[in-house]
């Protein structure tokens, strides 16, 4: 844990590195047609980040101002500090991924088992048509022809959370049910992939328990068929399916992110995209760091679950 | 061998000994069965084949602009004519049109000229190409037969370029970058994955630590960090080999683990331990008696990891960031249909290059699912 995060602060700093000049270069270029920097700022500036001192200086400062004082840096392009502009869209982001997981668990589970009851049946042949297709189309092209699709027949506004008119509104009732009506969308096109993964291995593992000598038995003690099916087999075939938590969240959250620059929500996606085009290093830099820390921490909080759910892993 | 198995009558040998198959051919048999696999076969093929050959199924020149035919809705192919006296005859034509623009809306529509047809012909004159870069030629697969004529089967873009032929083009590039890409992973995996699994100890473990990073940190946003990082006035090439890296970062991890595993599972098979102690070192155990044995699940992953990278390739390019619309690849031609109002005007550029894309993916997808079936030919 505590070095998956170490590693992430490094392959990050190396990240923000990458491009050629330094955070300073752009500012100075950028502040000299607006009447320029005087050169104490510029010290100051300079000392702070540690710049023009061997890279590992550099690194601990960067990560010492984060860590001791939750200081992200400045972004230059919007001149603000990076922790005004990222937290809300970060806690957009994880809740559009959160809410998607709840989807695909939704759609998955019941779908799955039904593919694995009623194998080779036309539903089942549906299921895993979907599945195949669901894995080989893009995200971001599924949302494109989902934009298209509800422009043309439902002459739904596209794109944003939100309908223009609720934009700078305060919450309340008809924007909460204003944004219910754009936010299935993105939850949908994202989870789609992940549905797709899930109800393929919820499948196969139900047909792995389904002809087992204990289904049998209970068969056969007379127990109705929908009660077996949910307190044996389902039980032990969703096993791997918390422990999928694990992969699936990564691909959730990126899936989320290139989705969010298609319909322009207003989570990490456009803003990270922004600000690696106009190369506003630190606030790229933060918010690959925090996306990355953010999910390797739901990973374990996924791992703690399933440890608590299946008592074969705890004693391990 | 001995006379009296020569003098056998023939027929009889060949009821008692049925023919003995090797593994691949096993393989090759079971994956045969598989139908939706071995048609998913002959598309990539085709596939492939569209990337080696695109000059010559291209029916016009990918970078020629036409000021008169801005996105124009695809051209369908007719097949007969009618003549001034009434009869009709059959010719492979598309209807001529005509640019009409509304000047209170501004909006541009295109008619048919009932005048006017295009002929269209197999084997026809065009632009000169060479053939895989070799031999110079100027015959075309398909296309209008006067050179002048032009015809957007699918359609054009806001430059009036040829969508199809852009795609046509654009499918070596797309379809490549997998096939670089896995050719690395393949490289990478293999070689910790073997480490990882011959060795075990320390080794395994950070090696294992590292599959384990990389799969648990989102990788779009990394990409996009290291995509971003390419300065946009590098030599077309050079970001094309780069973007290929980035993208072949994914591919190996699940290689590494598959190699891994099978690497644990046989280290302590009998024939493992009877080759070291007949005296072989470590690395022709390896090349001679394991890879050999796990092979064929190695080319199964490597199928399934090729949509992953033609996908990751086509999200970065259509971002932005991957590669730079000089070149033509599917997902720069998406980039195009990057926002709605194009869309709703010209559908054509979304449906056509995004269409390609779940095809291929799709049957790689399937050739993947059924090789990795036919690679254990004895199980059920």
């Amino acid at each position: 844990m505590i070095p998956t995060v170490f590693l992430i602060s490094v392959v990050t700093f190396a990240i923000i590195q990458l491009p050629p000049g330094d955070y300073l270069d752009t500012l100075a270029a950028e502040l000299n047609d607006s009447g320029g920097l005087d050169e104490g700022t510029m010290q100051a500036l300079r000392d702070q980040y540690g710049l023009g001192q061997p890279m590992y200086v550099q690194y601990i400062k960067w990560m010492s101002q984060i860590v001791l004082h939750g200081d992200f840096g400045i972004s230059f392009e919007k001149n603000v500090p990076v922790n005004d502009l990222i937290w809300d869209r970060l806690a957009w982001t994880f809740g559009i991924s959160l809410m998607t997981l709840l989807f695909i668990w939704m759609t998955a589970l019941p779908i799955g088992i039904y593919s694995a009851v009623r194998k080779y049946s036309f539903g089942d042949y549906v299921a895993t048509f979907f599945g195949f297709v669901g894995l080989a189309v893009p995200n971001f092209l599924l949302a494109l022809v989902m934009m298209y699709l509800a422009f043309k027949y439902f002459g739904q506004s596209v794109g944003g959370l939100v309908s223009p008119q609720y934009l700078e509104q305060p919450w309340t009732w008809d924007k909460f049910i204003d944004l219910l009506a754009h936010i299935w969308m993105p939850i949908v096109v994202v989870g789609t992939s992940g549905a797709a993964a899930l109800i393929r291995i919820m499948r196969a593992n139900l047909l792995d328990e389904l002809y087992r000598p204990y289904v049998v038995t209970a068969r056969a003690k007379g127990m109705s068929e929908f009660q077996l099916l949910l307190k044996y087999p389902v039980r032990v075939a969703l096993n791997p399916f918390i422990s999928t938590i694990g992969w699936i969240l990564p691909t959730l959250v990126s899936g989320e992110i290139i989705v969010a620059v298609v319909m322009n929500l207003p989570t990490t996606g456009p803003l990270l995209l922004r600000a690696l085009l106009v190369q506003d290093m630190y606030l790229a830099g933060s918010l690959i760091l925090l996306v990355s820390i953010l999910t390797v921490f739901g990973t374990l909080i996924s791992d703690l679950l399933l440890a608590w759910i299946d008592p074969r892993i705890r004693y391990q | 061998m001995t006379v009296e198995t020569v003098s056998q009558p023939v027929e009889n040998a060949e009821e008692r000994a049925p023919q003995l198959l090797g593994p691949w051919a096993l393989m090759w048999r079971k994956f045969k069965r598989h139908r939706v696999a071995y048609a998913s076969l002959w598309v990539t093929g085709l596939i492939y084949f569209m990337a080696l050959f695109g000059d010559f199924l291209a029916p016009e020149q990918i970078d020629e602009t036409n000021r008169r035919g801005i996105f124009v809705p695809p051209q369908g192919i007719h097949f007969f004519v009618t003549e001034k006296d009434g009869s009709s005859r059959f010719l492979l034509h598309a209807k001529s049109l005509k640019m009409q623009v509304d000047s209170a809306t501004m909006r541009r529509s295109y008619v048919e000229r009932p005048d006017k047809v295009i002929p269209l012909g197999f084997f026809v004159k065009g632009y000169p190409y060479k053939i895989l870069e070799l031999i110079p030629a100027d015959t075309h697969f398909f296309g209008p037969v006067a050179e002048k004529d032009v015809v957007y089967f699918l359609g054009s873009d806001r430059l009036g370029r040829d969508i199809l032929s852009r795609i046509i083009i654009g499918t070596k590039v797309s379809m490549s970058i997998g096939l670089v890409g896995i050719a690395v992973s393949l490289v990478i995996g293999v070689s910790l994955g073997g480490l990882s699994g011959y060795y075990g100890g320390w080794v395994d473990t950070l090696i294992q630590r590292l599959v384990e990073f990389l799969r648990s940190i989102p990788t779009i946003p990394l990409w996009m960090g290291l995509a971003a990082a390419i300065p946009l006035g590098w030599p077309p090439l050079r970001t094309y080999f780069v973007v290929t890296l980035i993208v072949s970062m994914i591919g190996w991890t699940s290689l590494a683990r598959e190699v891994r595993g099978k690497f644990l599972s046989l280290r302590n098979e009998d024939f493992i331990v009877a080759a070291r102690l007949d005296g072989l070192t470590d690395w022709e155990i390896i090349r001679k008696h394991m890879v050999p044995s796990f092979s064929s699940h190695i080319i199964a992953s490597l199928t399934l990891a090729v949509p992953l990278m033609i996908l990751a390739e086509t999200s970065l390019s259509f971002l932005g960031i991957g590669l730079q619309p000089p070149i033509v690849s599917w997902g720069t031609l998406l980039k195009e249909a990057q926002n709605i109002r194009t869309i709703i005007e010209a559908p054509w550029l979304l449906i056509a290059p995004g269409s390609m894309i779940i095809v291929a993916v799709l049957a790689l997808n399937f050739l993947g699912d059924g090789l990795r079936d036919a690679a254990d030919p004895h199980a059920h």
